[in-house]
């Protein structure tokens, strides 16, 4: 029954076939030829446009000149030749085989030849030698870290701390663990280049803000917010953070961190704080800009330091809740993907750490030494103080510039030897030129001790 | 017609004339039957990990993690839930194989501070129990020089009295200490370049040198395994970066052509430079950089190399100078050279070697030498000596013995292993041995198992390698004497038929064929 019902089909198909009008069927068989030469010919590949043949490819491979893996540097470039320090370079400094009285370390407490940390750093490397031998996650950390931790965590009054090992990775690799693609980052101009390091790693959208100015920040905030209600969906998933320093390397001056908190709670963004010139220096027990407001320690997310300047030390830590810092365990990649601090400095900065304690008295007489130095700069013809009267780094900037950053710079260099001739060292700000966002005016830095 | 031929014919002789001795490198392919088991094991934790979610978020299921601030509680939220779910889920259930504390010198045999935990790896609580004697592969001691007793330990001790530890200054301001500049003359006689620079930390060297060599415009190939440092550096100078699979010379050539050829993307401009970012030995994977045949590439098509020898300087070579010393090549072929003084020095801090043109420019280019601290005194006496000791300027033998015991105990390892039936990853002479796991529940049960045996292992999951691919890693010492090995090799033994470890079925795939993909080679043969 099947059989005969296809068959029927197939007759009625053949002869449909016959009845069909010529033309008709041209055009079909036409179509079907079309398909078919559409299936077999080859595709159409992009690269096979460049219609070049392997000789030319040759010729122009033979052709192509790079240019000089670095370019050539002038003899008289003022940053090629170093000052060579011999001996320890502590108050009284030896540079280029003159003595000088130092005012171009930071080493703000003077705690770089003090006999306590000195003698603690050698019972730590009779015990473990120089090096760990391995990041954090691979028997790199040894019990010093974890000491030194707890320590940071309890004198700054947080929860948790983590420490790096190298100051310039600290913040250069916090930012980038919690500020990713989409989200935004609200930075002051003047932050120092580890901080900008950390921004452009982190591919985040970047918005500066004038230096110190709270109403610009404010602005940038409301236009922020303009932005969200426009699309609340994307708004809920954008983190926002502020990044300021507590003292500005670049400009000494002083973040206004009451209104900076009260920016957060408005507009509901994060604050992370580098206070690397401001922890050891500033408060009343030299817990950094926090205490020296009176600001409850929770409203900073996250404070970034390094102890490379008051801890006299190497490396760095960042302190703040277990909440925000544990995720830099896996995520900070100076942190994981480099070798943990040589013990020997860890157990010089836990004992920096515990003189610090003991002698609450060094903030005050540091305090009383910058202003003294702040006002007897004040008079000097010709240049001008930046920065605030007790901040420990200050800037003397030339009042009228020459016109071109290099007879600027000659300037300076000429005042730099002229002081050193006369026993007092001290030295240019170097910043690169090509690479700064916002590049400072070229100046001296006058450190205290 | 006798093109294709050739092409083969070509390549065979180009590898042997170049090689001044047998490159043996394998990667066994992953049995079958192993990679879907091991699929399956990630499926059965990920459905797990979706019900634990879920009662914790019904709260049957206490959270034992941190939480945000109650006055933060309407700001976004920090953590996105997902990208933590493998965290929560799989790294914490087996967190206590890694971060373990020690108290003594990382040499051949360790002290672990003892730690448990009530709460399945939430928090740890220290026993105060130490476990003295844990034989330590998984610390980078390549040659034996963390000790906290001898010449270096002394020569740094008198350092340390006499210049305190720290700087307080960046190198271009009030930093550079005659030391130092001792120090870089020293690296760049040991190097045999014409001159070299040291930095504060082996990371930040790669992630602030690269931006200042290259910048936009150009080209950086990098290899497909490249360390976070060297990723981190590339991106950062604003490069385009261009990624050629693993130690693959042909996919490299192919690059370069084209690269060199059709130019920058849509303008065509030609590439001001183009740089090759290599490291010496890898160290998740243990195998060796191709160097005569990179360096046959680099100088037939004008680009620049950067190698990155952080494993290999002072373990691998005759006279402990690194990959260039193993092959026997001229270190002036190497436009850059980097390397770290942590792993085979017993120090900390990085360098760079190469023309004294790069290194003036350095000097006043380099991001380091404006803004970052420069090394501490004693740590740069602990590197002048060590490398002092290792040329054989000290006047005895104890580099050479180490060098010699090192490449000694590589190779006895090895074969060892590989008799047993585990699968090793990468070249026979590389002191990095990767031991294949594969599967999750492996992986805490190989750290643990060995810690009871006291041993202290190294054991990598993802994201360091690929998912499947989890496989611990030893780290050989000359410090380790040929008992200690024994003994380790016993145990290993021991816990691989426990955990049915032995996967291999001696199949050694020979050179060529592995990891070179037919689809990275699409030359049309004429």
């Amino acid at each position: 029954m099947a059989t005969a019902a296809e068959q029927w089909v197939l007759v009625e198909m053949v002869q449909a076939l016959y009845e069909a009008p010529a033309y008709h069927l041209i055009l079909e068989g036409i179509l079907i030829l079309w398909i078919i030469r559409l299936l077999f010919s080859k595709t159409y590949k992009l690269q096979e446009r460049s219609d070049l043949t392997v000789k030319e490819k040759e010729e122009l491979i033979e052709e192509w000149q790079p240019e000089p893996l670095v370019p050539p540097v002038p003899k008289d470039h003022p940053a090629l030749n170093y000052n060579i320090v011999s001996g320890p370079p502590s108050h009284s400094i030896v540079v280029n085989g003159k003595k000088c009285v130092n005012f171009a370390s930071f080493n703000f407490l003077g705690l770089l030849d003090n006999p306590r940390v000195k003698a603690a750093a050698l019972a730590s490397l009779k015990k473990y030698g120089v090096g760990t031998c391995g990041p954090r996650g691979f028997y790199g950390t040894f019990d010093v870290h974890l000491d030194l931790e707890d320590r940071l965590a309890r004198f700054m009054k947080t929860e948790e701390a983590i420490i790096y090992s190298y100051g310039f990775a600290t913040i250069a690799s916090a930012i980038p663990a919690y500020s990713k693609r989409g989200d935004i980052v609200f930075a002051d101009r003047a932050a120092c280049f580890a901080i900008q390091k950390g921004l452009q790693a982190s591919r985040s959208d970047i918005k500066l803000f004038k230096h110190n100015d709270m109403a610009d920040l404010e602005r940038l905030l409301k236009e922020q917010e303009i932005e969200d209600q426009k699309n609340p969906r994307k708004a809920r998933v954008t983190r926002r953070f502020i990044v300021a320093e507590g003292l500005y390397v670049n400009t000494g001056a002083i973040c206004p961190l009451p209104e900076l908190v009260k920016l957060k709670y408005k507009y509901k963004a994060r604050i992370f704080l580098e206070e690397s010139l401001s922890f050891g220096v500033l408060g009343e027990h030299g817990r950094g800009v926090t205490e020296h407001f009176g600001i409850n320690i929770d409203d900073i997310d996250l404070i970034s330091a390094n102890m490379e300047n008051s801890l006299a030390s190497i490396g760095g830590f960042c302190c703040g809740r277990s909440f925000v810092i544990d995720h830099q365990r896996l995520s900070g990649q100076g942190y994981c993907f480099s070798a943990s601090l040589p013990p020997l400095l860890a157990a010089a900065a836990i004992e920096a750490l515990n003189i610090m304690e003991e002698n609450p008295g060094l903030f005050a007489v540091l305090k009383e030494k910058c202003k003294r130095i702040h006002k007897a700069l004040q008079g000097i013809s010709g240049l001008k103080v930046v920065g605030e009267s007790f901040s420990p780094a200050l800037h003397l900037q030339l009042e009228e510039s020459t016109g071109s950053r290099e007879k600027d710079i000659k300037l300076l260099q000429e005042i730099v030897n002229q002081c050193m001739s006369r026993s007092i060292a001290l030295t240019q700000a170097r910043y690169l030129e090509k690479e700064e966002k916002c590049l400072p005016p070229p100046r001296l830095v006058d450190m205290q001790i | 017609m006798t093109r294709p031929r050739s092409h083969t014919i070509h390549h065979v002789t180009q590898n042997g004339g170049l090689y001044k001795r047998p490159f043996n490198e394998a990667f066994e392919e992953t049995p079958m039957l192993v990679a879907v088991l091991t699929y399956v094991g990630y499926g059965v934790l990920t459905l797990f990990g979706y019900l634990r979610d879920f009662l914790r978020h019904l709260r049957i299921e206490k959270c034992h993690r941190a939480t945000e601030r109650e006055e933060q509680k309407d700001f976004v939220s920090l953590y996105q839930d997902f990208e933590n779910f493998y965290t929560r889920n799989l790294y914490m259930r087996i967190r206590d194989n890694w971060n373990r504390p020690i108290c003594s010198v990382p040499g051949a045999r360790v002290d672990i501070m003892e730690r448990q935990s009530h709460d399945y790896n939430w928090s740890f609580k220290y026993t105060g129990n130490i476990i003295k004697g844990v034989i330590n592969m998984g610390s980078y001691n390549y040659l034996g020089f963390a000790r906290n007793t001898g010449a270096c330990q002394e020569a740094a001790a008198r350092v340390l009295e006499q210049y305190g530890v720290g700087v307080c200054s960046t190198r271009q301001e009030i930093g550079n200490l005659d030391k130092h500049e001792e120090l870089e003359k020293l690296v760049a006689s040991f190097l045999g370049v014409e001159a070299a620079m040291t930095y504060g930390m082996g990371f930040a060297t790669n992630s602030m040198n690269i931006p200042a060599l290259v910048g936009k415009g150009c080209l950086i190939l990098s290899d497909e395994l490249n360390h976070a440092s060297l990723v981190l550096g590339a991106r950062l100078s604003g490069a385009t970066i261009r990624i050629f699979k693993h130690n693959n010379m042909q996919s490299l050539e192919k690059l370069l052509k084209d690269a060199i050829v059709y130019g920058q993307p849509r303008t065509r401009r030609p590439w001001k430079k183009i740089l090759i970012l290599v490291e010496g030995i890898y160290s998740m994977e243990g195998s060796i950089v191709r160097l005569p045949e990179v360096i046959a590439l680099k100088k037939k098509y004008k680009a620049y190399l950067y190698l990155d020898e952080a494993h290999s300087i002072g373990a691998l070579g005759p006279t402990g100078r690194g990959v260039v010393d193993y092959f026997g090549l001229d270190p002036e072929d190497v436009d850059v050279m980097m390397g770290t003084f942590t792993k085979s020095f017993g120090a900390s801090g990085g360098y760079i070697g190469g023309k004294k043109e790069l290194i003036d420019y350095l000097r006043t280019h380099s991001h380091s030498a404006v803004y970052a601290t420069s090394l501490s005194p004693p740590v740069v006496e602990q590197i002048v000596t060590s490398m002092k000791c290792i040329m054989g300027q000290d006047g005895t033998t104890l580099g050479k013995e180490c060098i010699q015991q090192l490449a000694e105990n590589t190779r006895y390892f090895r074969r060892r292993l590989k008799e047993m039936g585990f699968i090793i990853y990468g070249n026979e002479d590389s002191p990095v041995v990767p031991l294949m796991l594969y599967m999750p529940a492996k992986i805490g049960a190989f750290g643990r198992e060995m810690l009871k045996r006291n041993i202290g292992v190294v054991v990598v999951g993802f994201p360091a390698t690929p998912i499947i691919e989890s496989r611990a890693r030893f780290c050989l010492s000359a410090a380790h004497t040929r008992e200690i090995l024994d003994t380790a090799l016993k145990e290993i033994d021991e816990v691989g038929d426990l955990l049915q470890l032995k996967y291999s079925r001696h199949r050694l795939v020979p050179l060529l064929d592995r990891p070179f993909d037919e689809t990275t080679y699409e030359e049309t043969e004429d």
